[in-house]
């Protein structure tokens, strides 16, 4: 029992060291002193200073910001519909397809949804002028094309643990379909619905693949600002900048998982 | 329960049935669950449908409630016709086996639920929830979420909510289940007085028998989407009409068995397995030569160590087995063929100075009228 352990005690450390030193490094690096990213000249706050002061760095995280908001709420209430339709439905033919349809997008290749969708948007402007150009827009509408799925997914299995019962006994006490979603289903469901937000919101703030392909002149979210950055050569001012953008994606996910807890707690 | 001076519907001739089940079929998909089900049930019952899991029993229930389409047959509550009503329409409400609790809901608004739907006004509302926390002594939980109430408290907020719309009919889907044997025997009572002082008319779907026999003014036994028989508690207990029931309720020993001697008065049958002759003293309708079963309650035979002067109902074997239960012991004694034949005694005395014991050899005798021929 003992040596098993010692050897559990050991490997996770491992995992752990192989998961989180390069970010412990660079979380460490973004406090250095010396402009030269690999050389350490002691501690110090100045580019983060300077990062406050780098107008298309701000610009670029009000884009990224506004984005991962308004597609989290899009996500959310797509993702809750689709969720709520694909664990309510029943049995009917062709169902197995449909569900793979809303969550094939979890497994798509970000290269090729962000192709697709670009193409699509291209030729929709040609067809009927809408998407006028490419911007906020068009990254919103490819972000939740695959946060919805996320979403999708994360309600269905708290709707299927859901106990029938409790819609048949509002049912019951004379509740209609209609008031008895908004009554009973949607606030069961609402933490599966918050934790859904915050998981849309992160993958949409970490996402460059699908933005690169979608984004137009001007409209940079700060995940390509930084790749951009990064291929002059790294400055301390990006790990500054990615320390800060760990952070965040943290508390996000954190606040999901602690979310999703509370629910199982509540069960 | 109905007072004992006035003689029960369902006793009464051209008595008008409350609810009638008129050849209700369910199936889903190949299973056909309930199968062909007629019923009638009365005002102010407390019906019982007692049967074992996968017996039909909570699908009629449910289709009483409105939660499963019939897939033929007709179900009247009150003359009307329940084809075309959805559940939220219906003169019903049901006690959930879960109980079904809103868990985001305190148990105030829990109660308040029902009310709140018909768009009652809010301080009649109000007044009707208070005065049903009370009647369920569950007052001081008012504010309380269902997840920090015990098993009992929930058991009782389940059923002042589907009592607070004074409905016609309350379904109880397994009321007492989830409940621990000493709770649940208080609250068999309880359930009682409510239903007599509320005179509503209560279903309940139960799988245990005892909970059956306390509770109910008649019980339906079910077995494989069929009711087999419907009757008080005492018939259904004492004169099963088939070995289905008699073996589904209570313990019983069964011995195959053939007529040998037919009259109008008695009947005689002769069974291989018992090692002696039975005799019953009243008629049956049956060929002779017949097959049958003769069943035997546990507690009807009496048991000695001296041959008792009876011709018939008198088998001998050797005690293979005793069970203290306190109140009562439970002896197993194998017959000559190998038969295991199952004896309860009560244990009258603290201190039996000759008890029976294992090995040792005994005569199991009954009245002839104590036994139930069985024929189907």
């Amino acid at each position: 029992m003992t040596r098993n352990s010692k050897f559990l005690s050991i490997s996770s450390l491992f995992g752990f060291i192989f998961l989180y030193a390069p970010i412990l490094s660079l979380i460490i690096y973004s406090f250095n002193k010396s402009k030269l990213v690999t050389v350490w000249g002691g501690w110090s706050v100045k580019w983060y200073v300077e990062l406050f002061n780098n107008q298309q760095i701000i610009d670029a995280a009000i884009v990224s910001f506004k984005v991962a908001f308004i597609t989290a709420t899009l996500s959310v209430i797509l993702g809750v519909l689709a969720g709520y339709v694909l664990s309510r439905m029943g049995k009917f033919p062709g169902k197995l397809i449909v569900s793979g349809w809303v969550s094939a997008p979890l497994i798509m290749p970000e290269v090729i949804t962000g192709l697709s969708l670009l193409l699509l948007f291209v030729s929709l402007e040609n067809l009927i002028g809408w998407p006028a150009g490419r911007g906020i827009t068009t990254i919103i509408i490819a972000h939740t094309t695959f946060c919805m799925a996320y979403v999708a997914v994360i309600v269905q299995s708290r709707l299927s643990q859901m106990d029938d019962s409790l819609e048949e006994a509002a049912m019951d006490l004379g509740a209609k379909p209609q008031s008895l979603f908004f009554l009973i289903t949607l606030p069961i469901i609402s933490p599966a619905i918050i934790s859904g937000w915050l998981l849309a919101f992160t993958m949409s703030l970490d996402d460059l693949v699908i933005a690169s392909f979608v984004s137009g002149p001007g409209n940079s979210t700060l995940p390509m600002v930084i790749f951009s950055k990064i291929r002059l050569g790294v400055t301390p001012e990006v790990n500054a900048l990615a320390t800060i953008m760990i952070l965040i994606v943290a508390i996000g996910v954190v606040a999901a998982m602690w979310q999703m807890r509370k629910k199982e707690k509540a069960l | 329960m109905t007072q004992e001076t006035t003689i029960p519907l369902w006793k009464q001739d051209g008595a008008k049935p409350f609810i009638q089940i008129k050849n209700v079929t369910k199936k889903f998909g190949e299973f056909t669950a309930v199968d062909n089900v007629s019923l009638d049930i009365y005002e102010n019952e407390l019906f019982c449908l007692l049967g074992g899991s996968g017996s039909g029993k909570s699908t009629l229930l449910r289709i009483l409630a409105g939660f499963e389409e019939l897939t033929s047959g007709q179900v009247l509550i009150d003359g009307i016709d329940m084809a075309n009503i959805e559940p939220w329409n219906r003169p019903i409400n049901m006690m959930f086996q879960s109980y079904a609790l809103f868990p985001h809901m305190t148990v105030a608004k829990n109660i308040a639920f029902g009310l709140k739907r018909d768009k009652v006004p809010k301080k009649e509302i109000e007044l009707r929830v208070a005065e049903m926390l009370s009647m369920m002594q569950i007052e001081e939980f008012a504010h309380r979420k269902p997840d920090q109430l015990s098993g009992g408290q929930r058991q009782r907020v389940a059923l002042a909510r589907a009592l607070i719309k004074r409905p016609k009919l309350l379904l109880l889907d397994e009321p007492l289940g989830a409940l621990d044997k000493k709770l649940r025997e208080e609250t068999q009572f309880e359930l009682v007085n409510i239903q007599d002082k509320l005179g509503v008319t209560f279903i309940v779907v139960t799988h245990d028998q005892e909970e059956a026999m306390t509770l109910a003014t008649r019980i339906g036994v079910m077995g494989n989407g069929i009711i087999t028989q419907v009757d008080e508690p005492r018939d259904v207990y004492e004169y099963p009409s088939s070995r289905f029931v008699a073996e589904f309720v209570g313990s019983i020993n069964l011995f195959d068995g053939r007529i040998y001697e037919d009259d109008v008065e008695h009947v005689k049958i002769k069974s291989k397995k018992a090692g002696c002759n039975f005799f019953v003293n009243h008629g049956i309708s049956c060929s002779p030569n017949q097959k049958v079963t003769v069943a035997i309650r546990p507690e009807k035979m009496k048991v000695t160590r001296r041959q008792p002067d009876q011709e018939y109902n008198c088998l001998y074997g050797q005690i293979v087995d005793i069970a203290y239960m306190g109140n009562l012991s439970i002896f197993r004694v194998k017959l000559k063929s190998g038969k295991i034949v199952r004896v309860t005694l009560p244990n009258l005395v603290r201190e039996n100075r000759n008890p029976l014991t294992w090995d040792d050899f005994v005569y199991l005798a009954w009245d002839y009228d104590s036994s139930v021929v069985l024929t189907s």
